[in-house]
């Protein structure tokens, strides 16, 4: 067994006064897809702002590559490997499609992902590269932040509710296109609330429920009402 | 003809409105930050040029060799040390500090060079003149001014749009949390934002010094043209911000032709009107 390339222990995380995670374990092995799955407010978009920094917590409490990270600014923790597609995009407004992605390149770290890539993996980019990226449709914004998190080259990649408010056939597209994001060894987490697009793509899967984890094993030998249960908490 | 006098001498002056207003606008577009001291931190640039010059006996515009960095330096640590600790969700605390800082400037220069006005000589620059026939002037150091403010605004345009740092500028001022995930340190960022405004700040004291005479006072009026010639070009526009100090300069100036006690009130007009008619300044900017 490979040591965890993450390591979550017991991590609590909150908001002023206000309690969101109590207590989570969690371990990502080197070339794993976890799937987070969670009803809404279970704490699974705070879990990934404790994980990417912007969301300070004990240091011990995050471990990456068996160092603490919990208390790294999310800048310090870009500059780690992990990178993070937001839920709802959260392009620059001012930034047109090509600068938005040369943003997520500054990090300065060297791999197979540059600009070209991108334009490779999702060639209307590639067409659209100088207009402000409000003008782009909700999927292509999509693209523009898988592709802005790519270009620092993570060792870790969080996707958090890709789906989100997208058409179901860009849904696909999307998620066609994730095997050729994760299949050079790629980390990644994918946060959804669509359980079954989640754990079709993913070796492994949490679920969180009222900011602790209610259920974790392997998505093979996970059965439907297990899930369901967990899920909802019956 | 005295007329066409005024309009001209008001454009040039324009220009350097336009430095005392492009350091503010920069730093209010970034990071939405108010300086109060802004004023203040012209007048201590210029203090500053008097002392390299009669330390070192430099030439005025020399002294900006050393003046620009040095202000450029104190900036990034203003920003770092005491400013980034005031920004939030509140904006209250940055003016707070920024008055504050603005009192502190004034009693500072006050106690160590006196009430004194002050002047920075700029030898023959002060009174050369370039003849444009019929019978009008136009001073070589306003023209130098009017020209460094052109060269400054493009300059900063340039950095904005076309370079990474500006990239990088544009991107904390949309989303900080995000520009954080993309390895964005924002206090660093800040920091060289507020180091540019400075250098811009620092050229504007050095201007305004061999321009007219100074004391520790003159901050603050200073301040209120840089605000008004940013909020009549539009908030977040380089460009309307020149555009911004020439109307000013021009209303003042025909202010003056018209009665020598109107000059002030002229300008403050032109502002009141503008800010009546066109709420968001000329030339606001177009935000997606």
């Amino acid at each position: 067994m490979s040591d965890p390339i993450l390591k979550i222990q017991n991590l609590e995380a909150y908001y002023g006064d206000f309690q969101a995670l109590f207590g989570i374990n969690c371990e990502v092995k080197k070339g794993e897809i976890i799937a987070i799955i969670g009803a809404n407010g279970a704490g699974k978009t705070t879990l990934m702002r404790a994980i990417t920094g912007l969301l300070k917590s004990e240091p011990d409490m995050v471990q990456w590559q068996g160092s603490p990270v919990g208390a790294l600014r999310a800048d310090q923790v870009a500059g780690l490997g992990i990178a993070m597609v937001p839920e709802g995009r959260q392009l620059f407004p001012s930034l047109s499609v090509e600068e938005n992605l040369k943003i997520g390149g500054q990090v300065g770290r060297s791999g197979s992902w540059n600009l070209e890539a991108v334009f490779e993996l999702f060639p209307i980019l590639k067409e659209r590269r100088n207009v402000p990226s409000t003008a782009l449709s909700g999927g292509q914004q999509q693209m523009v932040a898988i592709g802005r998190a790519l270009m620092s080259n993570p060792d870790l990649l969080l996707f958090d509710e890709i789906s989100l408010g997208l058409a179901p056939i860009i849904i696909k597209t999307i998620y066609d296109a994730l095997p050729n994001i994760v299949g050079d060894g790629m980390t990644s987490i994918i946060v959804e609330q669509d359980i079954a697009k989640a754990l079709s793509v993913s070796d492994r899967v949490y679920c969180l429920q009222e900011g602790r984890v209610s259920l974790e094993g392997d998505v093979k030998s996970i059965s439907r009402e297990e899930i369901s249960n967990a899920y909802f908490g019956v | 003809m005295d007329w066409v006098n005024a309009v001209l001498q008001g454009v040039l002056l324009g220009g350097l409105y336009a430095l005392f207003a492009a350091g503010l606008s920069l730093i209010f577009g970034v990071m939405r930050l108010v300086n109060i001291a802004h004023g203040d931190f012209i007048v201590l640039a210029a203090f500053l040029g008097l002392v390299v010059t009669t330390t070192l006996g430099l030439h005025s515009l020399v002294a900006l060799l050393i003046v620009v960095p040095f202000m450029a330096l104190l900036g990034y640590l203003l920003q770092r040390c005491v400013l980034n600790q005031t920004l939030g969700k509140d904006i209250l605390p940055p003016l707070l500090v920024t008055f504050g800082l603005s009192v502190i400037i004034q009693n500072g220069l006050l106690e160590v060079f006196t009430a004194n006005p002050q002047k920075l000589s700029a030898g023959a620059l002060e009174t050369a003149s370039i003849p444009l026939g019929a019978g009008l002037n136009a001073g070589v150091l306003p023209v130098l001014t009017f020209a460094a403010a052109v060269v400054i605004i493009a300059l900063l345009q340039w950095i904005f749009y076309r370079t990474a740092l500006g990239r990088a500028f544009r991107a904390v001022s949309d989303n900080q949390d995000i520009a954080q995930l993309m390895g964005l340190n924002k206090s660093h960022i800040f920091g060289l934002a507020m180091a540019l405004s400075m250098a811009v700040i620092a050229i504007a004291g050095i201007f305004l010094a061999v321009r007219t005479s100074f004391d520790p006072s003159v901050g603050p009026a200073r301040l209120i043209f840089g605000f008004e010639a940013v909020i009549i070009g539009g908030l977040g526009n380089l460009w309307g911000t020149l555009i911004g100090g020439i109307i000013l300069g021009v209303s003042q100036n025909i202010g003056a032709q018209i009665n020598p006690g109107w000059q002030l009130l002229a300008g403050h007009i032109a502002f009141l009107v503008v800010l009546a008619v066109r709420p968001r300044g000329l030339f606001p900017r177009v935000d997606g």
